[in-house]
């Protein structure tokens, strides 16, 4: 993707998905599986844990959706995933697309369908159906599909089934009283087998599938959804059905990009994180002192807001520096600049993000919030969080995303819900008016936020005066005045004491050798970072 | 067989849509179950009397082959599959309805409807 084209030297540290999936399930305690209905593991980020381990093992599972809402990717993804990293080869029967076609489709997952076939954890058998080409005289049945089915799955010693799709043979033969008994039969034999099917479905008028296979298959439906919105498309996926098995059974937004296919699993988020008493430096030494603990609570999401020029990537880019400098993983997810554009400009205030990002402590995500709706936002995030494990996430800004109060509010109170789930500390930065700061609009924003920290812009006697202060401070002792701020090539120096607002104090170090107590920790900060 | 007096059926096999070409028939079954049989008797008894020593028949029991399905797209049983002359022709079903097998085989021309 292009937008990707930010992306730092970072890839190497992926942990790769699979890693991602094992680590997220072990922490995330919904997923260990309360159900002792046994399942198989798809290997797709996301999945696994909404459905609490994976498709039902040794039963058919019915995939259905319109026409590119990805059926065939979610379907070969589960079996080459199964194929390579569970030890379960599978058999691909494609009724639609040739070996060759399905192959080349896939091969912009990464997925190298001719070395898992040549390796033989893979079986792809083409069957072709072509209504033209047959002629019905008597009776028939699919013995041949059988057989062909068997000889795959016998061939590799197959443990998983892809039937792509099945619907296609409506079309192809026709009589369909013989057809459904057929399928019956089939979905019987693959029980006996007890290979674990999935097979695809178009999606029909009022049902789930065109021709009724839901009626087939019981066990476990799952249907995949694209949804446009204000040219933005958005894809989703929802458990419809798992027999004997609890599931999460919202509508889970999902991508497929050149990572292959994930589902954002938000909504399993809840309000049941471990909290940790530890405390992270915003990296401005006097914020630090006027938040009354010299930092944020690890795990804490904080919010800048102010107008422009308030330097709110200023205080997000030092807030990143700081946590590199404490050997810390940072993930930026810049959504108005390029990361190469914020590196440059806090070299101005005298912070170098880049030796940070050449260590791999920081990793900058860019992309136009215009590109995806808020849900593949979130589920890119979500994926990009999972691989990086950071302990400290700045979102650059908030105010990007335009839509509808609610669906804001919706996307940050996941956001801010997937972060706590890690125990991430997150920084979001917001553009606001003057007048909308007064007038309460991110009231709805502060209920999720747990550090409310505002950054004003005054002129006074012709000059622009930067204050800041803090709204609300969840459990801490906070400071309650507006301070004075200014951004120079140290950084940031907020000025200790209530900012009057009359006249712009002479000079700085005249206010910070007054010797209060909130200067100290500012002055020592300043001669390391010299 | 039901099939009677009309035009092609009434001539000696000879006469049929494509006289002097040689028809390789490969019948498809699936174990010696009663549509199979059927299916080999059916066929038969149609190229005994309308392809006299114009035809050979192959039969391939895919119980013992199943390896064979795949090559000539074999999704029902039984298939009757024409490999000549060109171009290849299915045929699924028992074969019962030798018109449809004909009109298959382009033995005989589709009837105007």
């Amino acid at each position: 993707m292009t937008e990707r084209g930010y992306a730092m030297p970072m890839r190497s540290q992926d942990t790769g998905r699979g890693a991602a999936v094992r680590s997220f399930l072990s922490k995330s305690p919904p997923a260990a599986g309360r159900s002792r209905l046994p399942k198989v593991l798809t290997g797709i980020e996301g999945f696994d844990l909404i459905t609490m381990g994976g498709l039902p093992a040794g039963r058919p599972t019915l995939v259905c959706g319109g026409p590119g809402c990805g059926k065939t990717l979610f379907a070969m993804t589960c079996l080459v995933n199964g194929a390579s990293q569970y030890g379960e080869p599978g058999v691909f029967m494609t009724f639609e697309e040739n070996a060759e076609e399905v192959a080349a489709n896939v091969a912009s997952l990464g997925f190298d369908i001719a070395g898992l076939v040549a390796a033989k954890k893979l079986a792809v058998d083409y069957v072709r159906v072509e209504r033209s080409e047959i002629e019905e005289s008597g009776d028939y049945d699919l013995e041949g599909l059988f057989v062909r089915l068997d000889y795959a799955i016998k061939s590799i010693g197959a443990k998983r089934v892809v039937l792509d799709t099945l619907e296609a043979l409506f079309s192809g033969l026709g009589n369909t009283a013989i057809l459904r008994a057929e399928l019956r039969r089939l979905f019987a034999w693959l029980k006996v087998r007890g290979v674990t099917a999935i097979i695809t479905g178009e999606r029909g008028d009022g049902a789930l599938t065109r021709h009724g296979l839901e009626e087939y298959v019981s066990d476990c439906v799952i249907l995949l959804d694209v949804v446009a919105h204000e040219q933005v498309v958005t894809r989703r996926l929802r458990v419809v059905k798992y027999r004997g098995s609890a599931h999460g059974t919202n509508e889970y937004p999902f991508l497929i990009d050149d990572q292959g296919i994930s589902v954002l699993p938000i909504t399993s988020a809840g309000l049941g994180h471990e909290i940790d008493e530890g405390i992270v430096s915003s990296g401005v030494p006097g914020l630090d002192a006027m938040l009354g603990h010299n930092g944020f609570y690890r795990g804490s999401s904080v919010l800048f807001s102010g107008g422009a020029g308030t330097g709110k990537t200023t205080f997000a880019g030092i807030f990143a520096d700081a946590a590199a400098r404490r050997g810390e993983r940072c993930l930026y997810f810049a959504f108005e600049e390029s990361p190469q554009q914020i590196v440059r400009n806090l070299r101005s205030t005298g912070i170098d993000l880049q030796p940070h990002i050449d260590a791999g402590l920081l990793r900058f995500e860019a992309s136009r919030p215009s590109t995806y709706g808020y849900e593949m936002h979130l589920a890119r995030m979500n994926r990009d969080i999972d691989a990086f494990d950071p302990e400290v996430v700045v979102v650059d800004p908030l105010s990007a995303f335009r839509g509808t109060p609610t669906e804001i509010h919706n996307t940050l109170m996941r956001m801010v819900d997937l972060l706590k789930a890690r125990g991430v500390t997150a920084l979001f930065t917001r553009l606001i008016s003057t007048q909308e700061l007064h007038s309460g609009t991110d009231q709805g924003i502060s209920s999720l936020i747990d550090i409310w920290i505002v950054l004003t812009d005054l002129e006074i006697a012709g000059e622009r005066t930067r204050g800041v202060h803090l709204v609300k401070a969840r459990g801490m002792n906070h400071s309650s005045q507006v301070r004075q701020y200014q951004l120079w090539d140290g950084g940031i120096r907020v000025i200790a004491g209530a900012f009057s607002g009359h006249r712009k104090p002479s000079a700085a170090p005249v206010l910070i050798a007054s010797g209060k107590p909130a200067a100290k920790p500012k002055k020592s900060a300043k001669k390391s970072r010299r | 067989m039901n099939q009677s007096l009309d035009n092609d059926g009434a001539k000696p096999a000879g006469t049929a849509a494509h006289p002097r070409t040689h028809y390789n028939l490969r019948l498809y079954v699936a174990g010696q179950t009663a549509k199979s049989m059927a299916a080999i008797a059916n066929l038969k008894a149609l190229c005994e009397q309308h392809l006299v020593d114009q035809y050979s028949i192959e039969v391939i029991d895919l119980r013992e082959n199943p390896q064979l399905a795949a090559g000539d797209q074999i999704l029902a049983v039984p298939t009757l599959v024409r490999h000549l002359p060109p171009p290849l022709k299915r045929i699924i079903g028992d074969l019962s309805d030798s018109e449809k097998v004909l009109v298959g085989l382009d033995i005989r021309e589709r009837a105007p409807s």
